[in-house]
């Protein structure tokens, strides 16, 4: 059934030509909104809640974003493109699980979907590649008021948006961006950021979220709270925030590049090597070479326009990917052959590691 | 002093005892013989400690009084074991019991952000109209026809202005 998604070539996720950044791979903005008077999904009828997917599929899909967008009734799905959908982050884990009734709506280039009747009515999500809050906030802002226009939402002036759970009142808001941040987790300071934006009321999270470690050194930073304060407010405070992380991790890795010059080059350079000529490879440890690669585009030993090469195979690479590519679910052990196959096909045809601009700005 | 404790299901003297630990938390429980026997506790397979507490007196604070949300059916005991709500008339019920959790939660206790205008004057409106056609069932009922007649004319107006904030389907 999503087979048009995945061969898609204008996913915003593995096909963006747009300029990436050194260390944010991806901006997501996420809103909660539940209809009045129709209980939350977990409370409401089977009859409820196809009233719901249905209305709600309707009338988003007829919203000028959506359009030529694709809906998903979850209860058609197969396993295998479930979790193709959650390792493109188009939909969550918790969707997954849901019992008749649920869907999800996602429009043309990947950038926005809408999943029906999961925690709450709806939860409506805007993703780009690269740091861009602001923009994807604009976007979702646009979105939102659209659609009530078309539906009457749940709110409340003093708990704001209404939602199944308290920790979403107010804006519904999780602003969460995608960080790749090897310097920080060489250096041994990850646990002390975590800390401390802990503090600031905001969250860090392996790559897949809630309970996932952060293979391939890559973080999910979103904000905890959404009540007392405004959106753009929410916004700005954690675009600060990241934009220190941001420092951080860039100054960390040119001192450890300063200390450790061959150490680092010969990491890298052996990874290289074993994605030339790999035979066998996990996930794992296939997230944490393209780690070492995406850092060797930024220290100027790959062309800039790999950057997007090594971003796609961060997705490509998943298991449900991998199998999804292999037209049926094979044993982990394939998996991990076929993962192999591909990332050496894919590697064969990039220029040798250049190590003479090492590090200089571009 | 054991000898004084009551069985915490139906007071008789209690002399079943028993700890278990649930979710990190040392939950204790005394039954008398019989209620010992009716729950289960003595086989010793599939006994949970937890099923027992979610059912007994011992939730939470047993002196809380125990409210329903007309709407979906949500009772304190649900709201307290999955710390959800049921649907937007939960948090008129359930209102001060939210109220202390979001103090540990968020930035303030108040939205600050986007109030959806649209959809709430679309909704006032709509509660108004039926408001209006309510009075003047009545004012034709008591046969008070001019007061109908201003009332039909407000019913128009309003029915206009909801129209215009009415979905246009494209």
């Amino acid at each position: 059934m999503i087979e048009s998604l995945i061969k898609s070539d204008r996913a915003e996720l593995t096909q963006s030509t747009r300029k990436g950044s050194p260390v944010v791979l991806s901006t997501r903005v996420r809103l909660a909104r539940n209809l009045s008077d129709i209980p939350f999904p977990e409370r409401a009828t089977s009859a409820q809640r196809s009233d719901v997917l249905s209305k709600c599929a309707d009338h988003i899909g007829g919203l000028k974003q959506m359009k030529s967008g694709a809906f998903f009734d979850i209860s058609q799905l197969s396993e295998l493109e479930k979790q193709v959908l959650v390792e493109r982050h188009l939909i969550s884990r918790e969707l997954c699980e849901s019992e008749q009734g649920s869907g999800v709506i996602i429009n043309k280039d990947q950038t926005c979907s809408v999943m029906i009747n999961e925690e709450d009515h709806l939860r409506i999500q805007f993703l780009k590649t690269g740091f861009n809050l602001n923009s994807v906030w604009k976007q979702m802002d646009r979105f939102d008021s659209d659609l009530e226009d078309l539906l009457d939402v749940a709110f409340s002036s003093e708990f704001g948006f209404l939602t199944a759970c308290p920790t979403n009142l107010g804006t519904g808001l999780r602003a969460s961006v995608m960080m790749h941040l090897p310097g920080l987790v060489i250096s041994e300071q990850m646990e002390r950021v975590i800390r401390a934006v802990n503090q600031l009321g905001i969250t860090v999270r392996g790559l897949f979220g809630e309970g996932s470690d952060a293979t391939g050194h890559v973080f999910q930073i979103s904000n905890q709270q959404t009540l007392g304060e405004s959106e753009s407010e929410i916004i700005t405070r954690l675009g600060s925030v990241l934009k220190t992380i941001i420092d951080h991790e860039v100054n960390a890795r040119f001192k450890y590049l300063e200390e450790n010059r061959a150490k680092l080059l010969d990491k890298i350079g052996r990874a290289f090597g074993v994605l030339q000529n790999v035979h066998f490879l996990s996930s794992n440890e296939a997230m944490n070479l393209l780690s070492l690669m995406r850092l060797s585009v930024d220290f100027n030993m790959l062309p800039e326009s790999n950057r997007s090469d090594v971003d796609r195979l961060f997705i490509e690479c998943q298991p449900g990917h991998i199998q999804y590519a292999a037209h049926e679910g094979i044993e982990p052990e394939l998996r991990d052959i076929a993962r192999a196959d591909k990332l050496r096909e894919e590697f064969s045809h990039l220029p040798p590691l250049n190590f003479d601009k090492v590090g200089e700005s571009k | 002093m054991a000898d004084n404790l009551k069985c915490s299901n139906c007071n008789k003297e209690a002399t079943v005892h028993l700890t278990q630990i649930v979710n990190n938390k040392i939950h204790k429980v005394d039954l008398c013989e019989s209620c010992a026997q009716k729950k289960g506790v003595t086989d010793p397979q599939g006994f949970s400690l937890a099923d027992l507490l979610s059912k007994t007196a011992l939730t939470p604070d047993s002196s809380e009084a125990s409210l329903v949300c007309p709407n979906c059916g949500l009772e304190t005991s649900d709201f307290r074991r999955t710390g959800r709500l049921g649907c937007s008339a939960c948090f008129q019920v359930f209102g001060d019991l939210v109220r202390p959790a979001l103090e540990d939660m968020h930035v303030g206790l108040t939205h600050k952000g986007k109030i959806p205008e649209v959809a709430l004057t679309r909704q006032n409106s709509q509660a108004q109209l039926q408001a209006l056609k309510d009075s003047l069932a009545s004012a034709i009922a008591e046969e008070a026809y001019e007061e109908a007649a201003k009332l039909r004319d407000l019913i128009h107006e309003l029915e206009v202005a909801v129209a215009e904030l009415e979905v246009t389907e494209a």
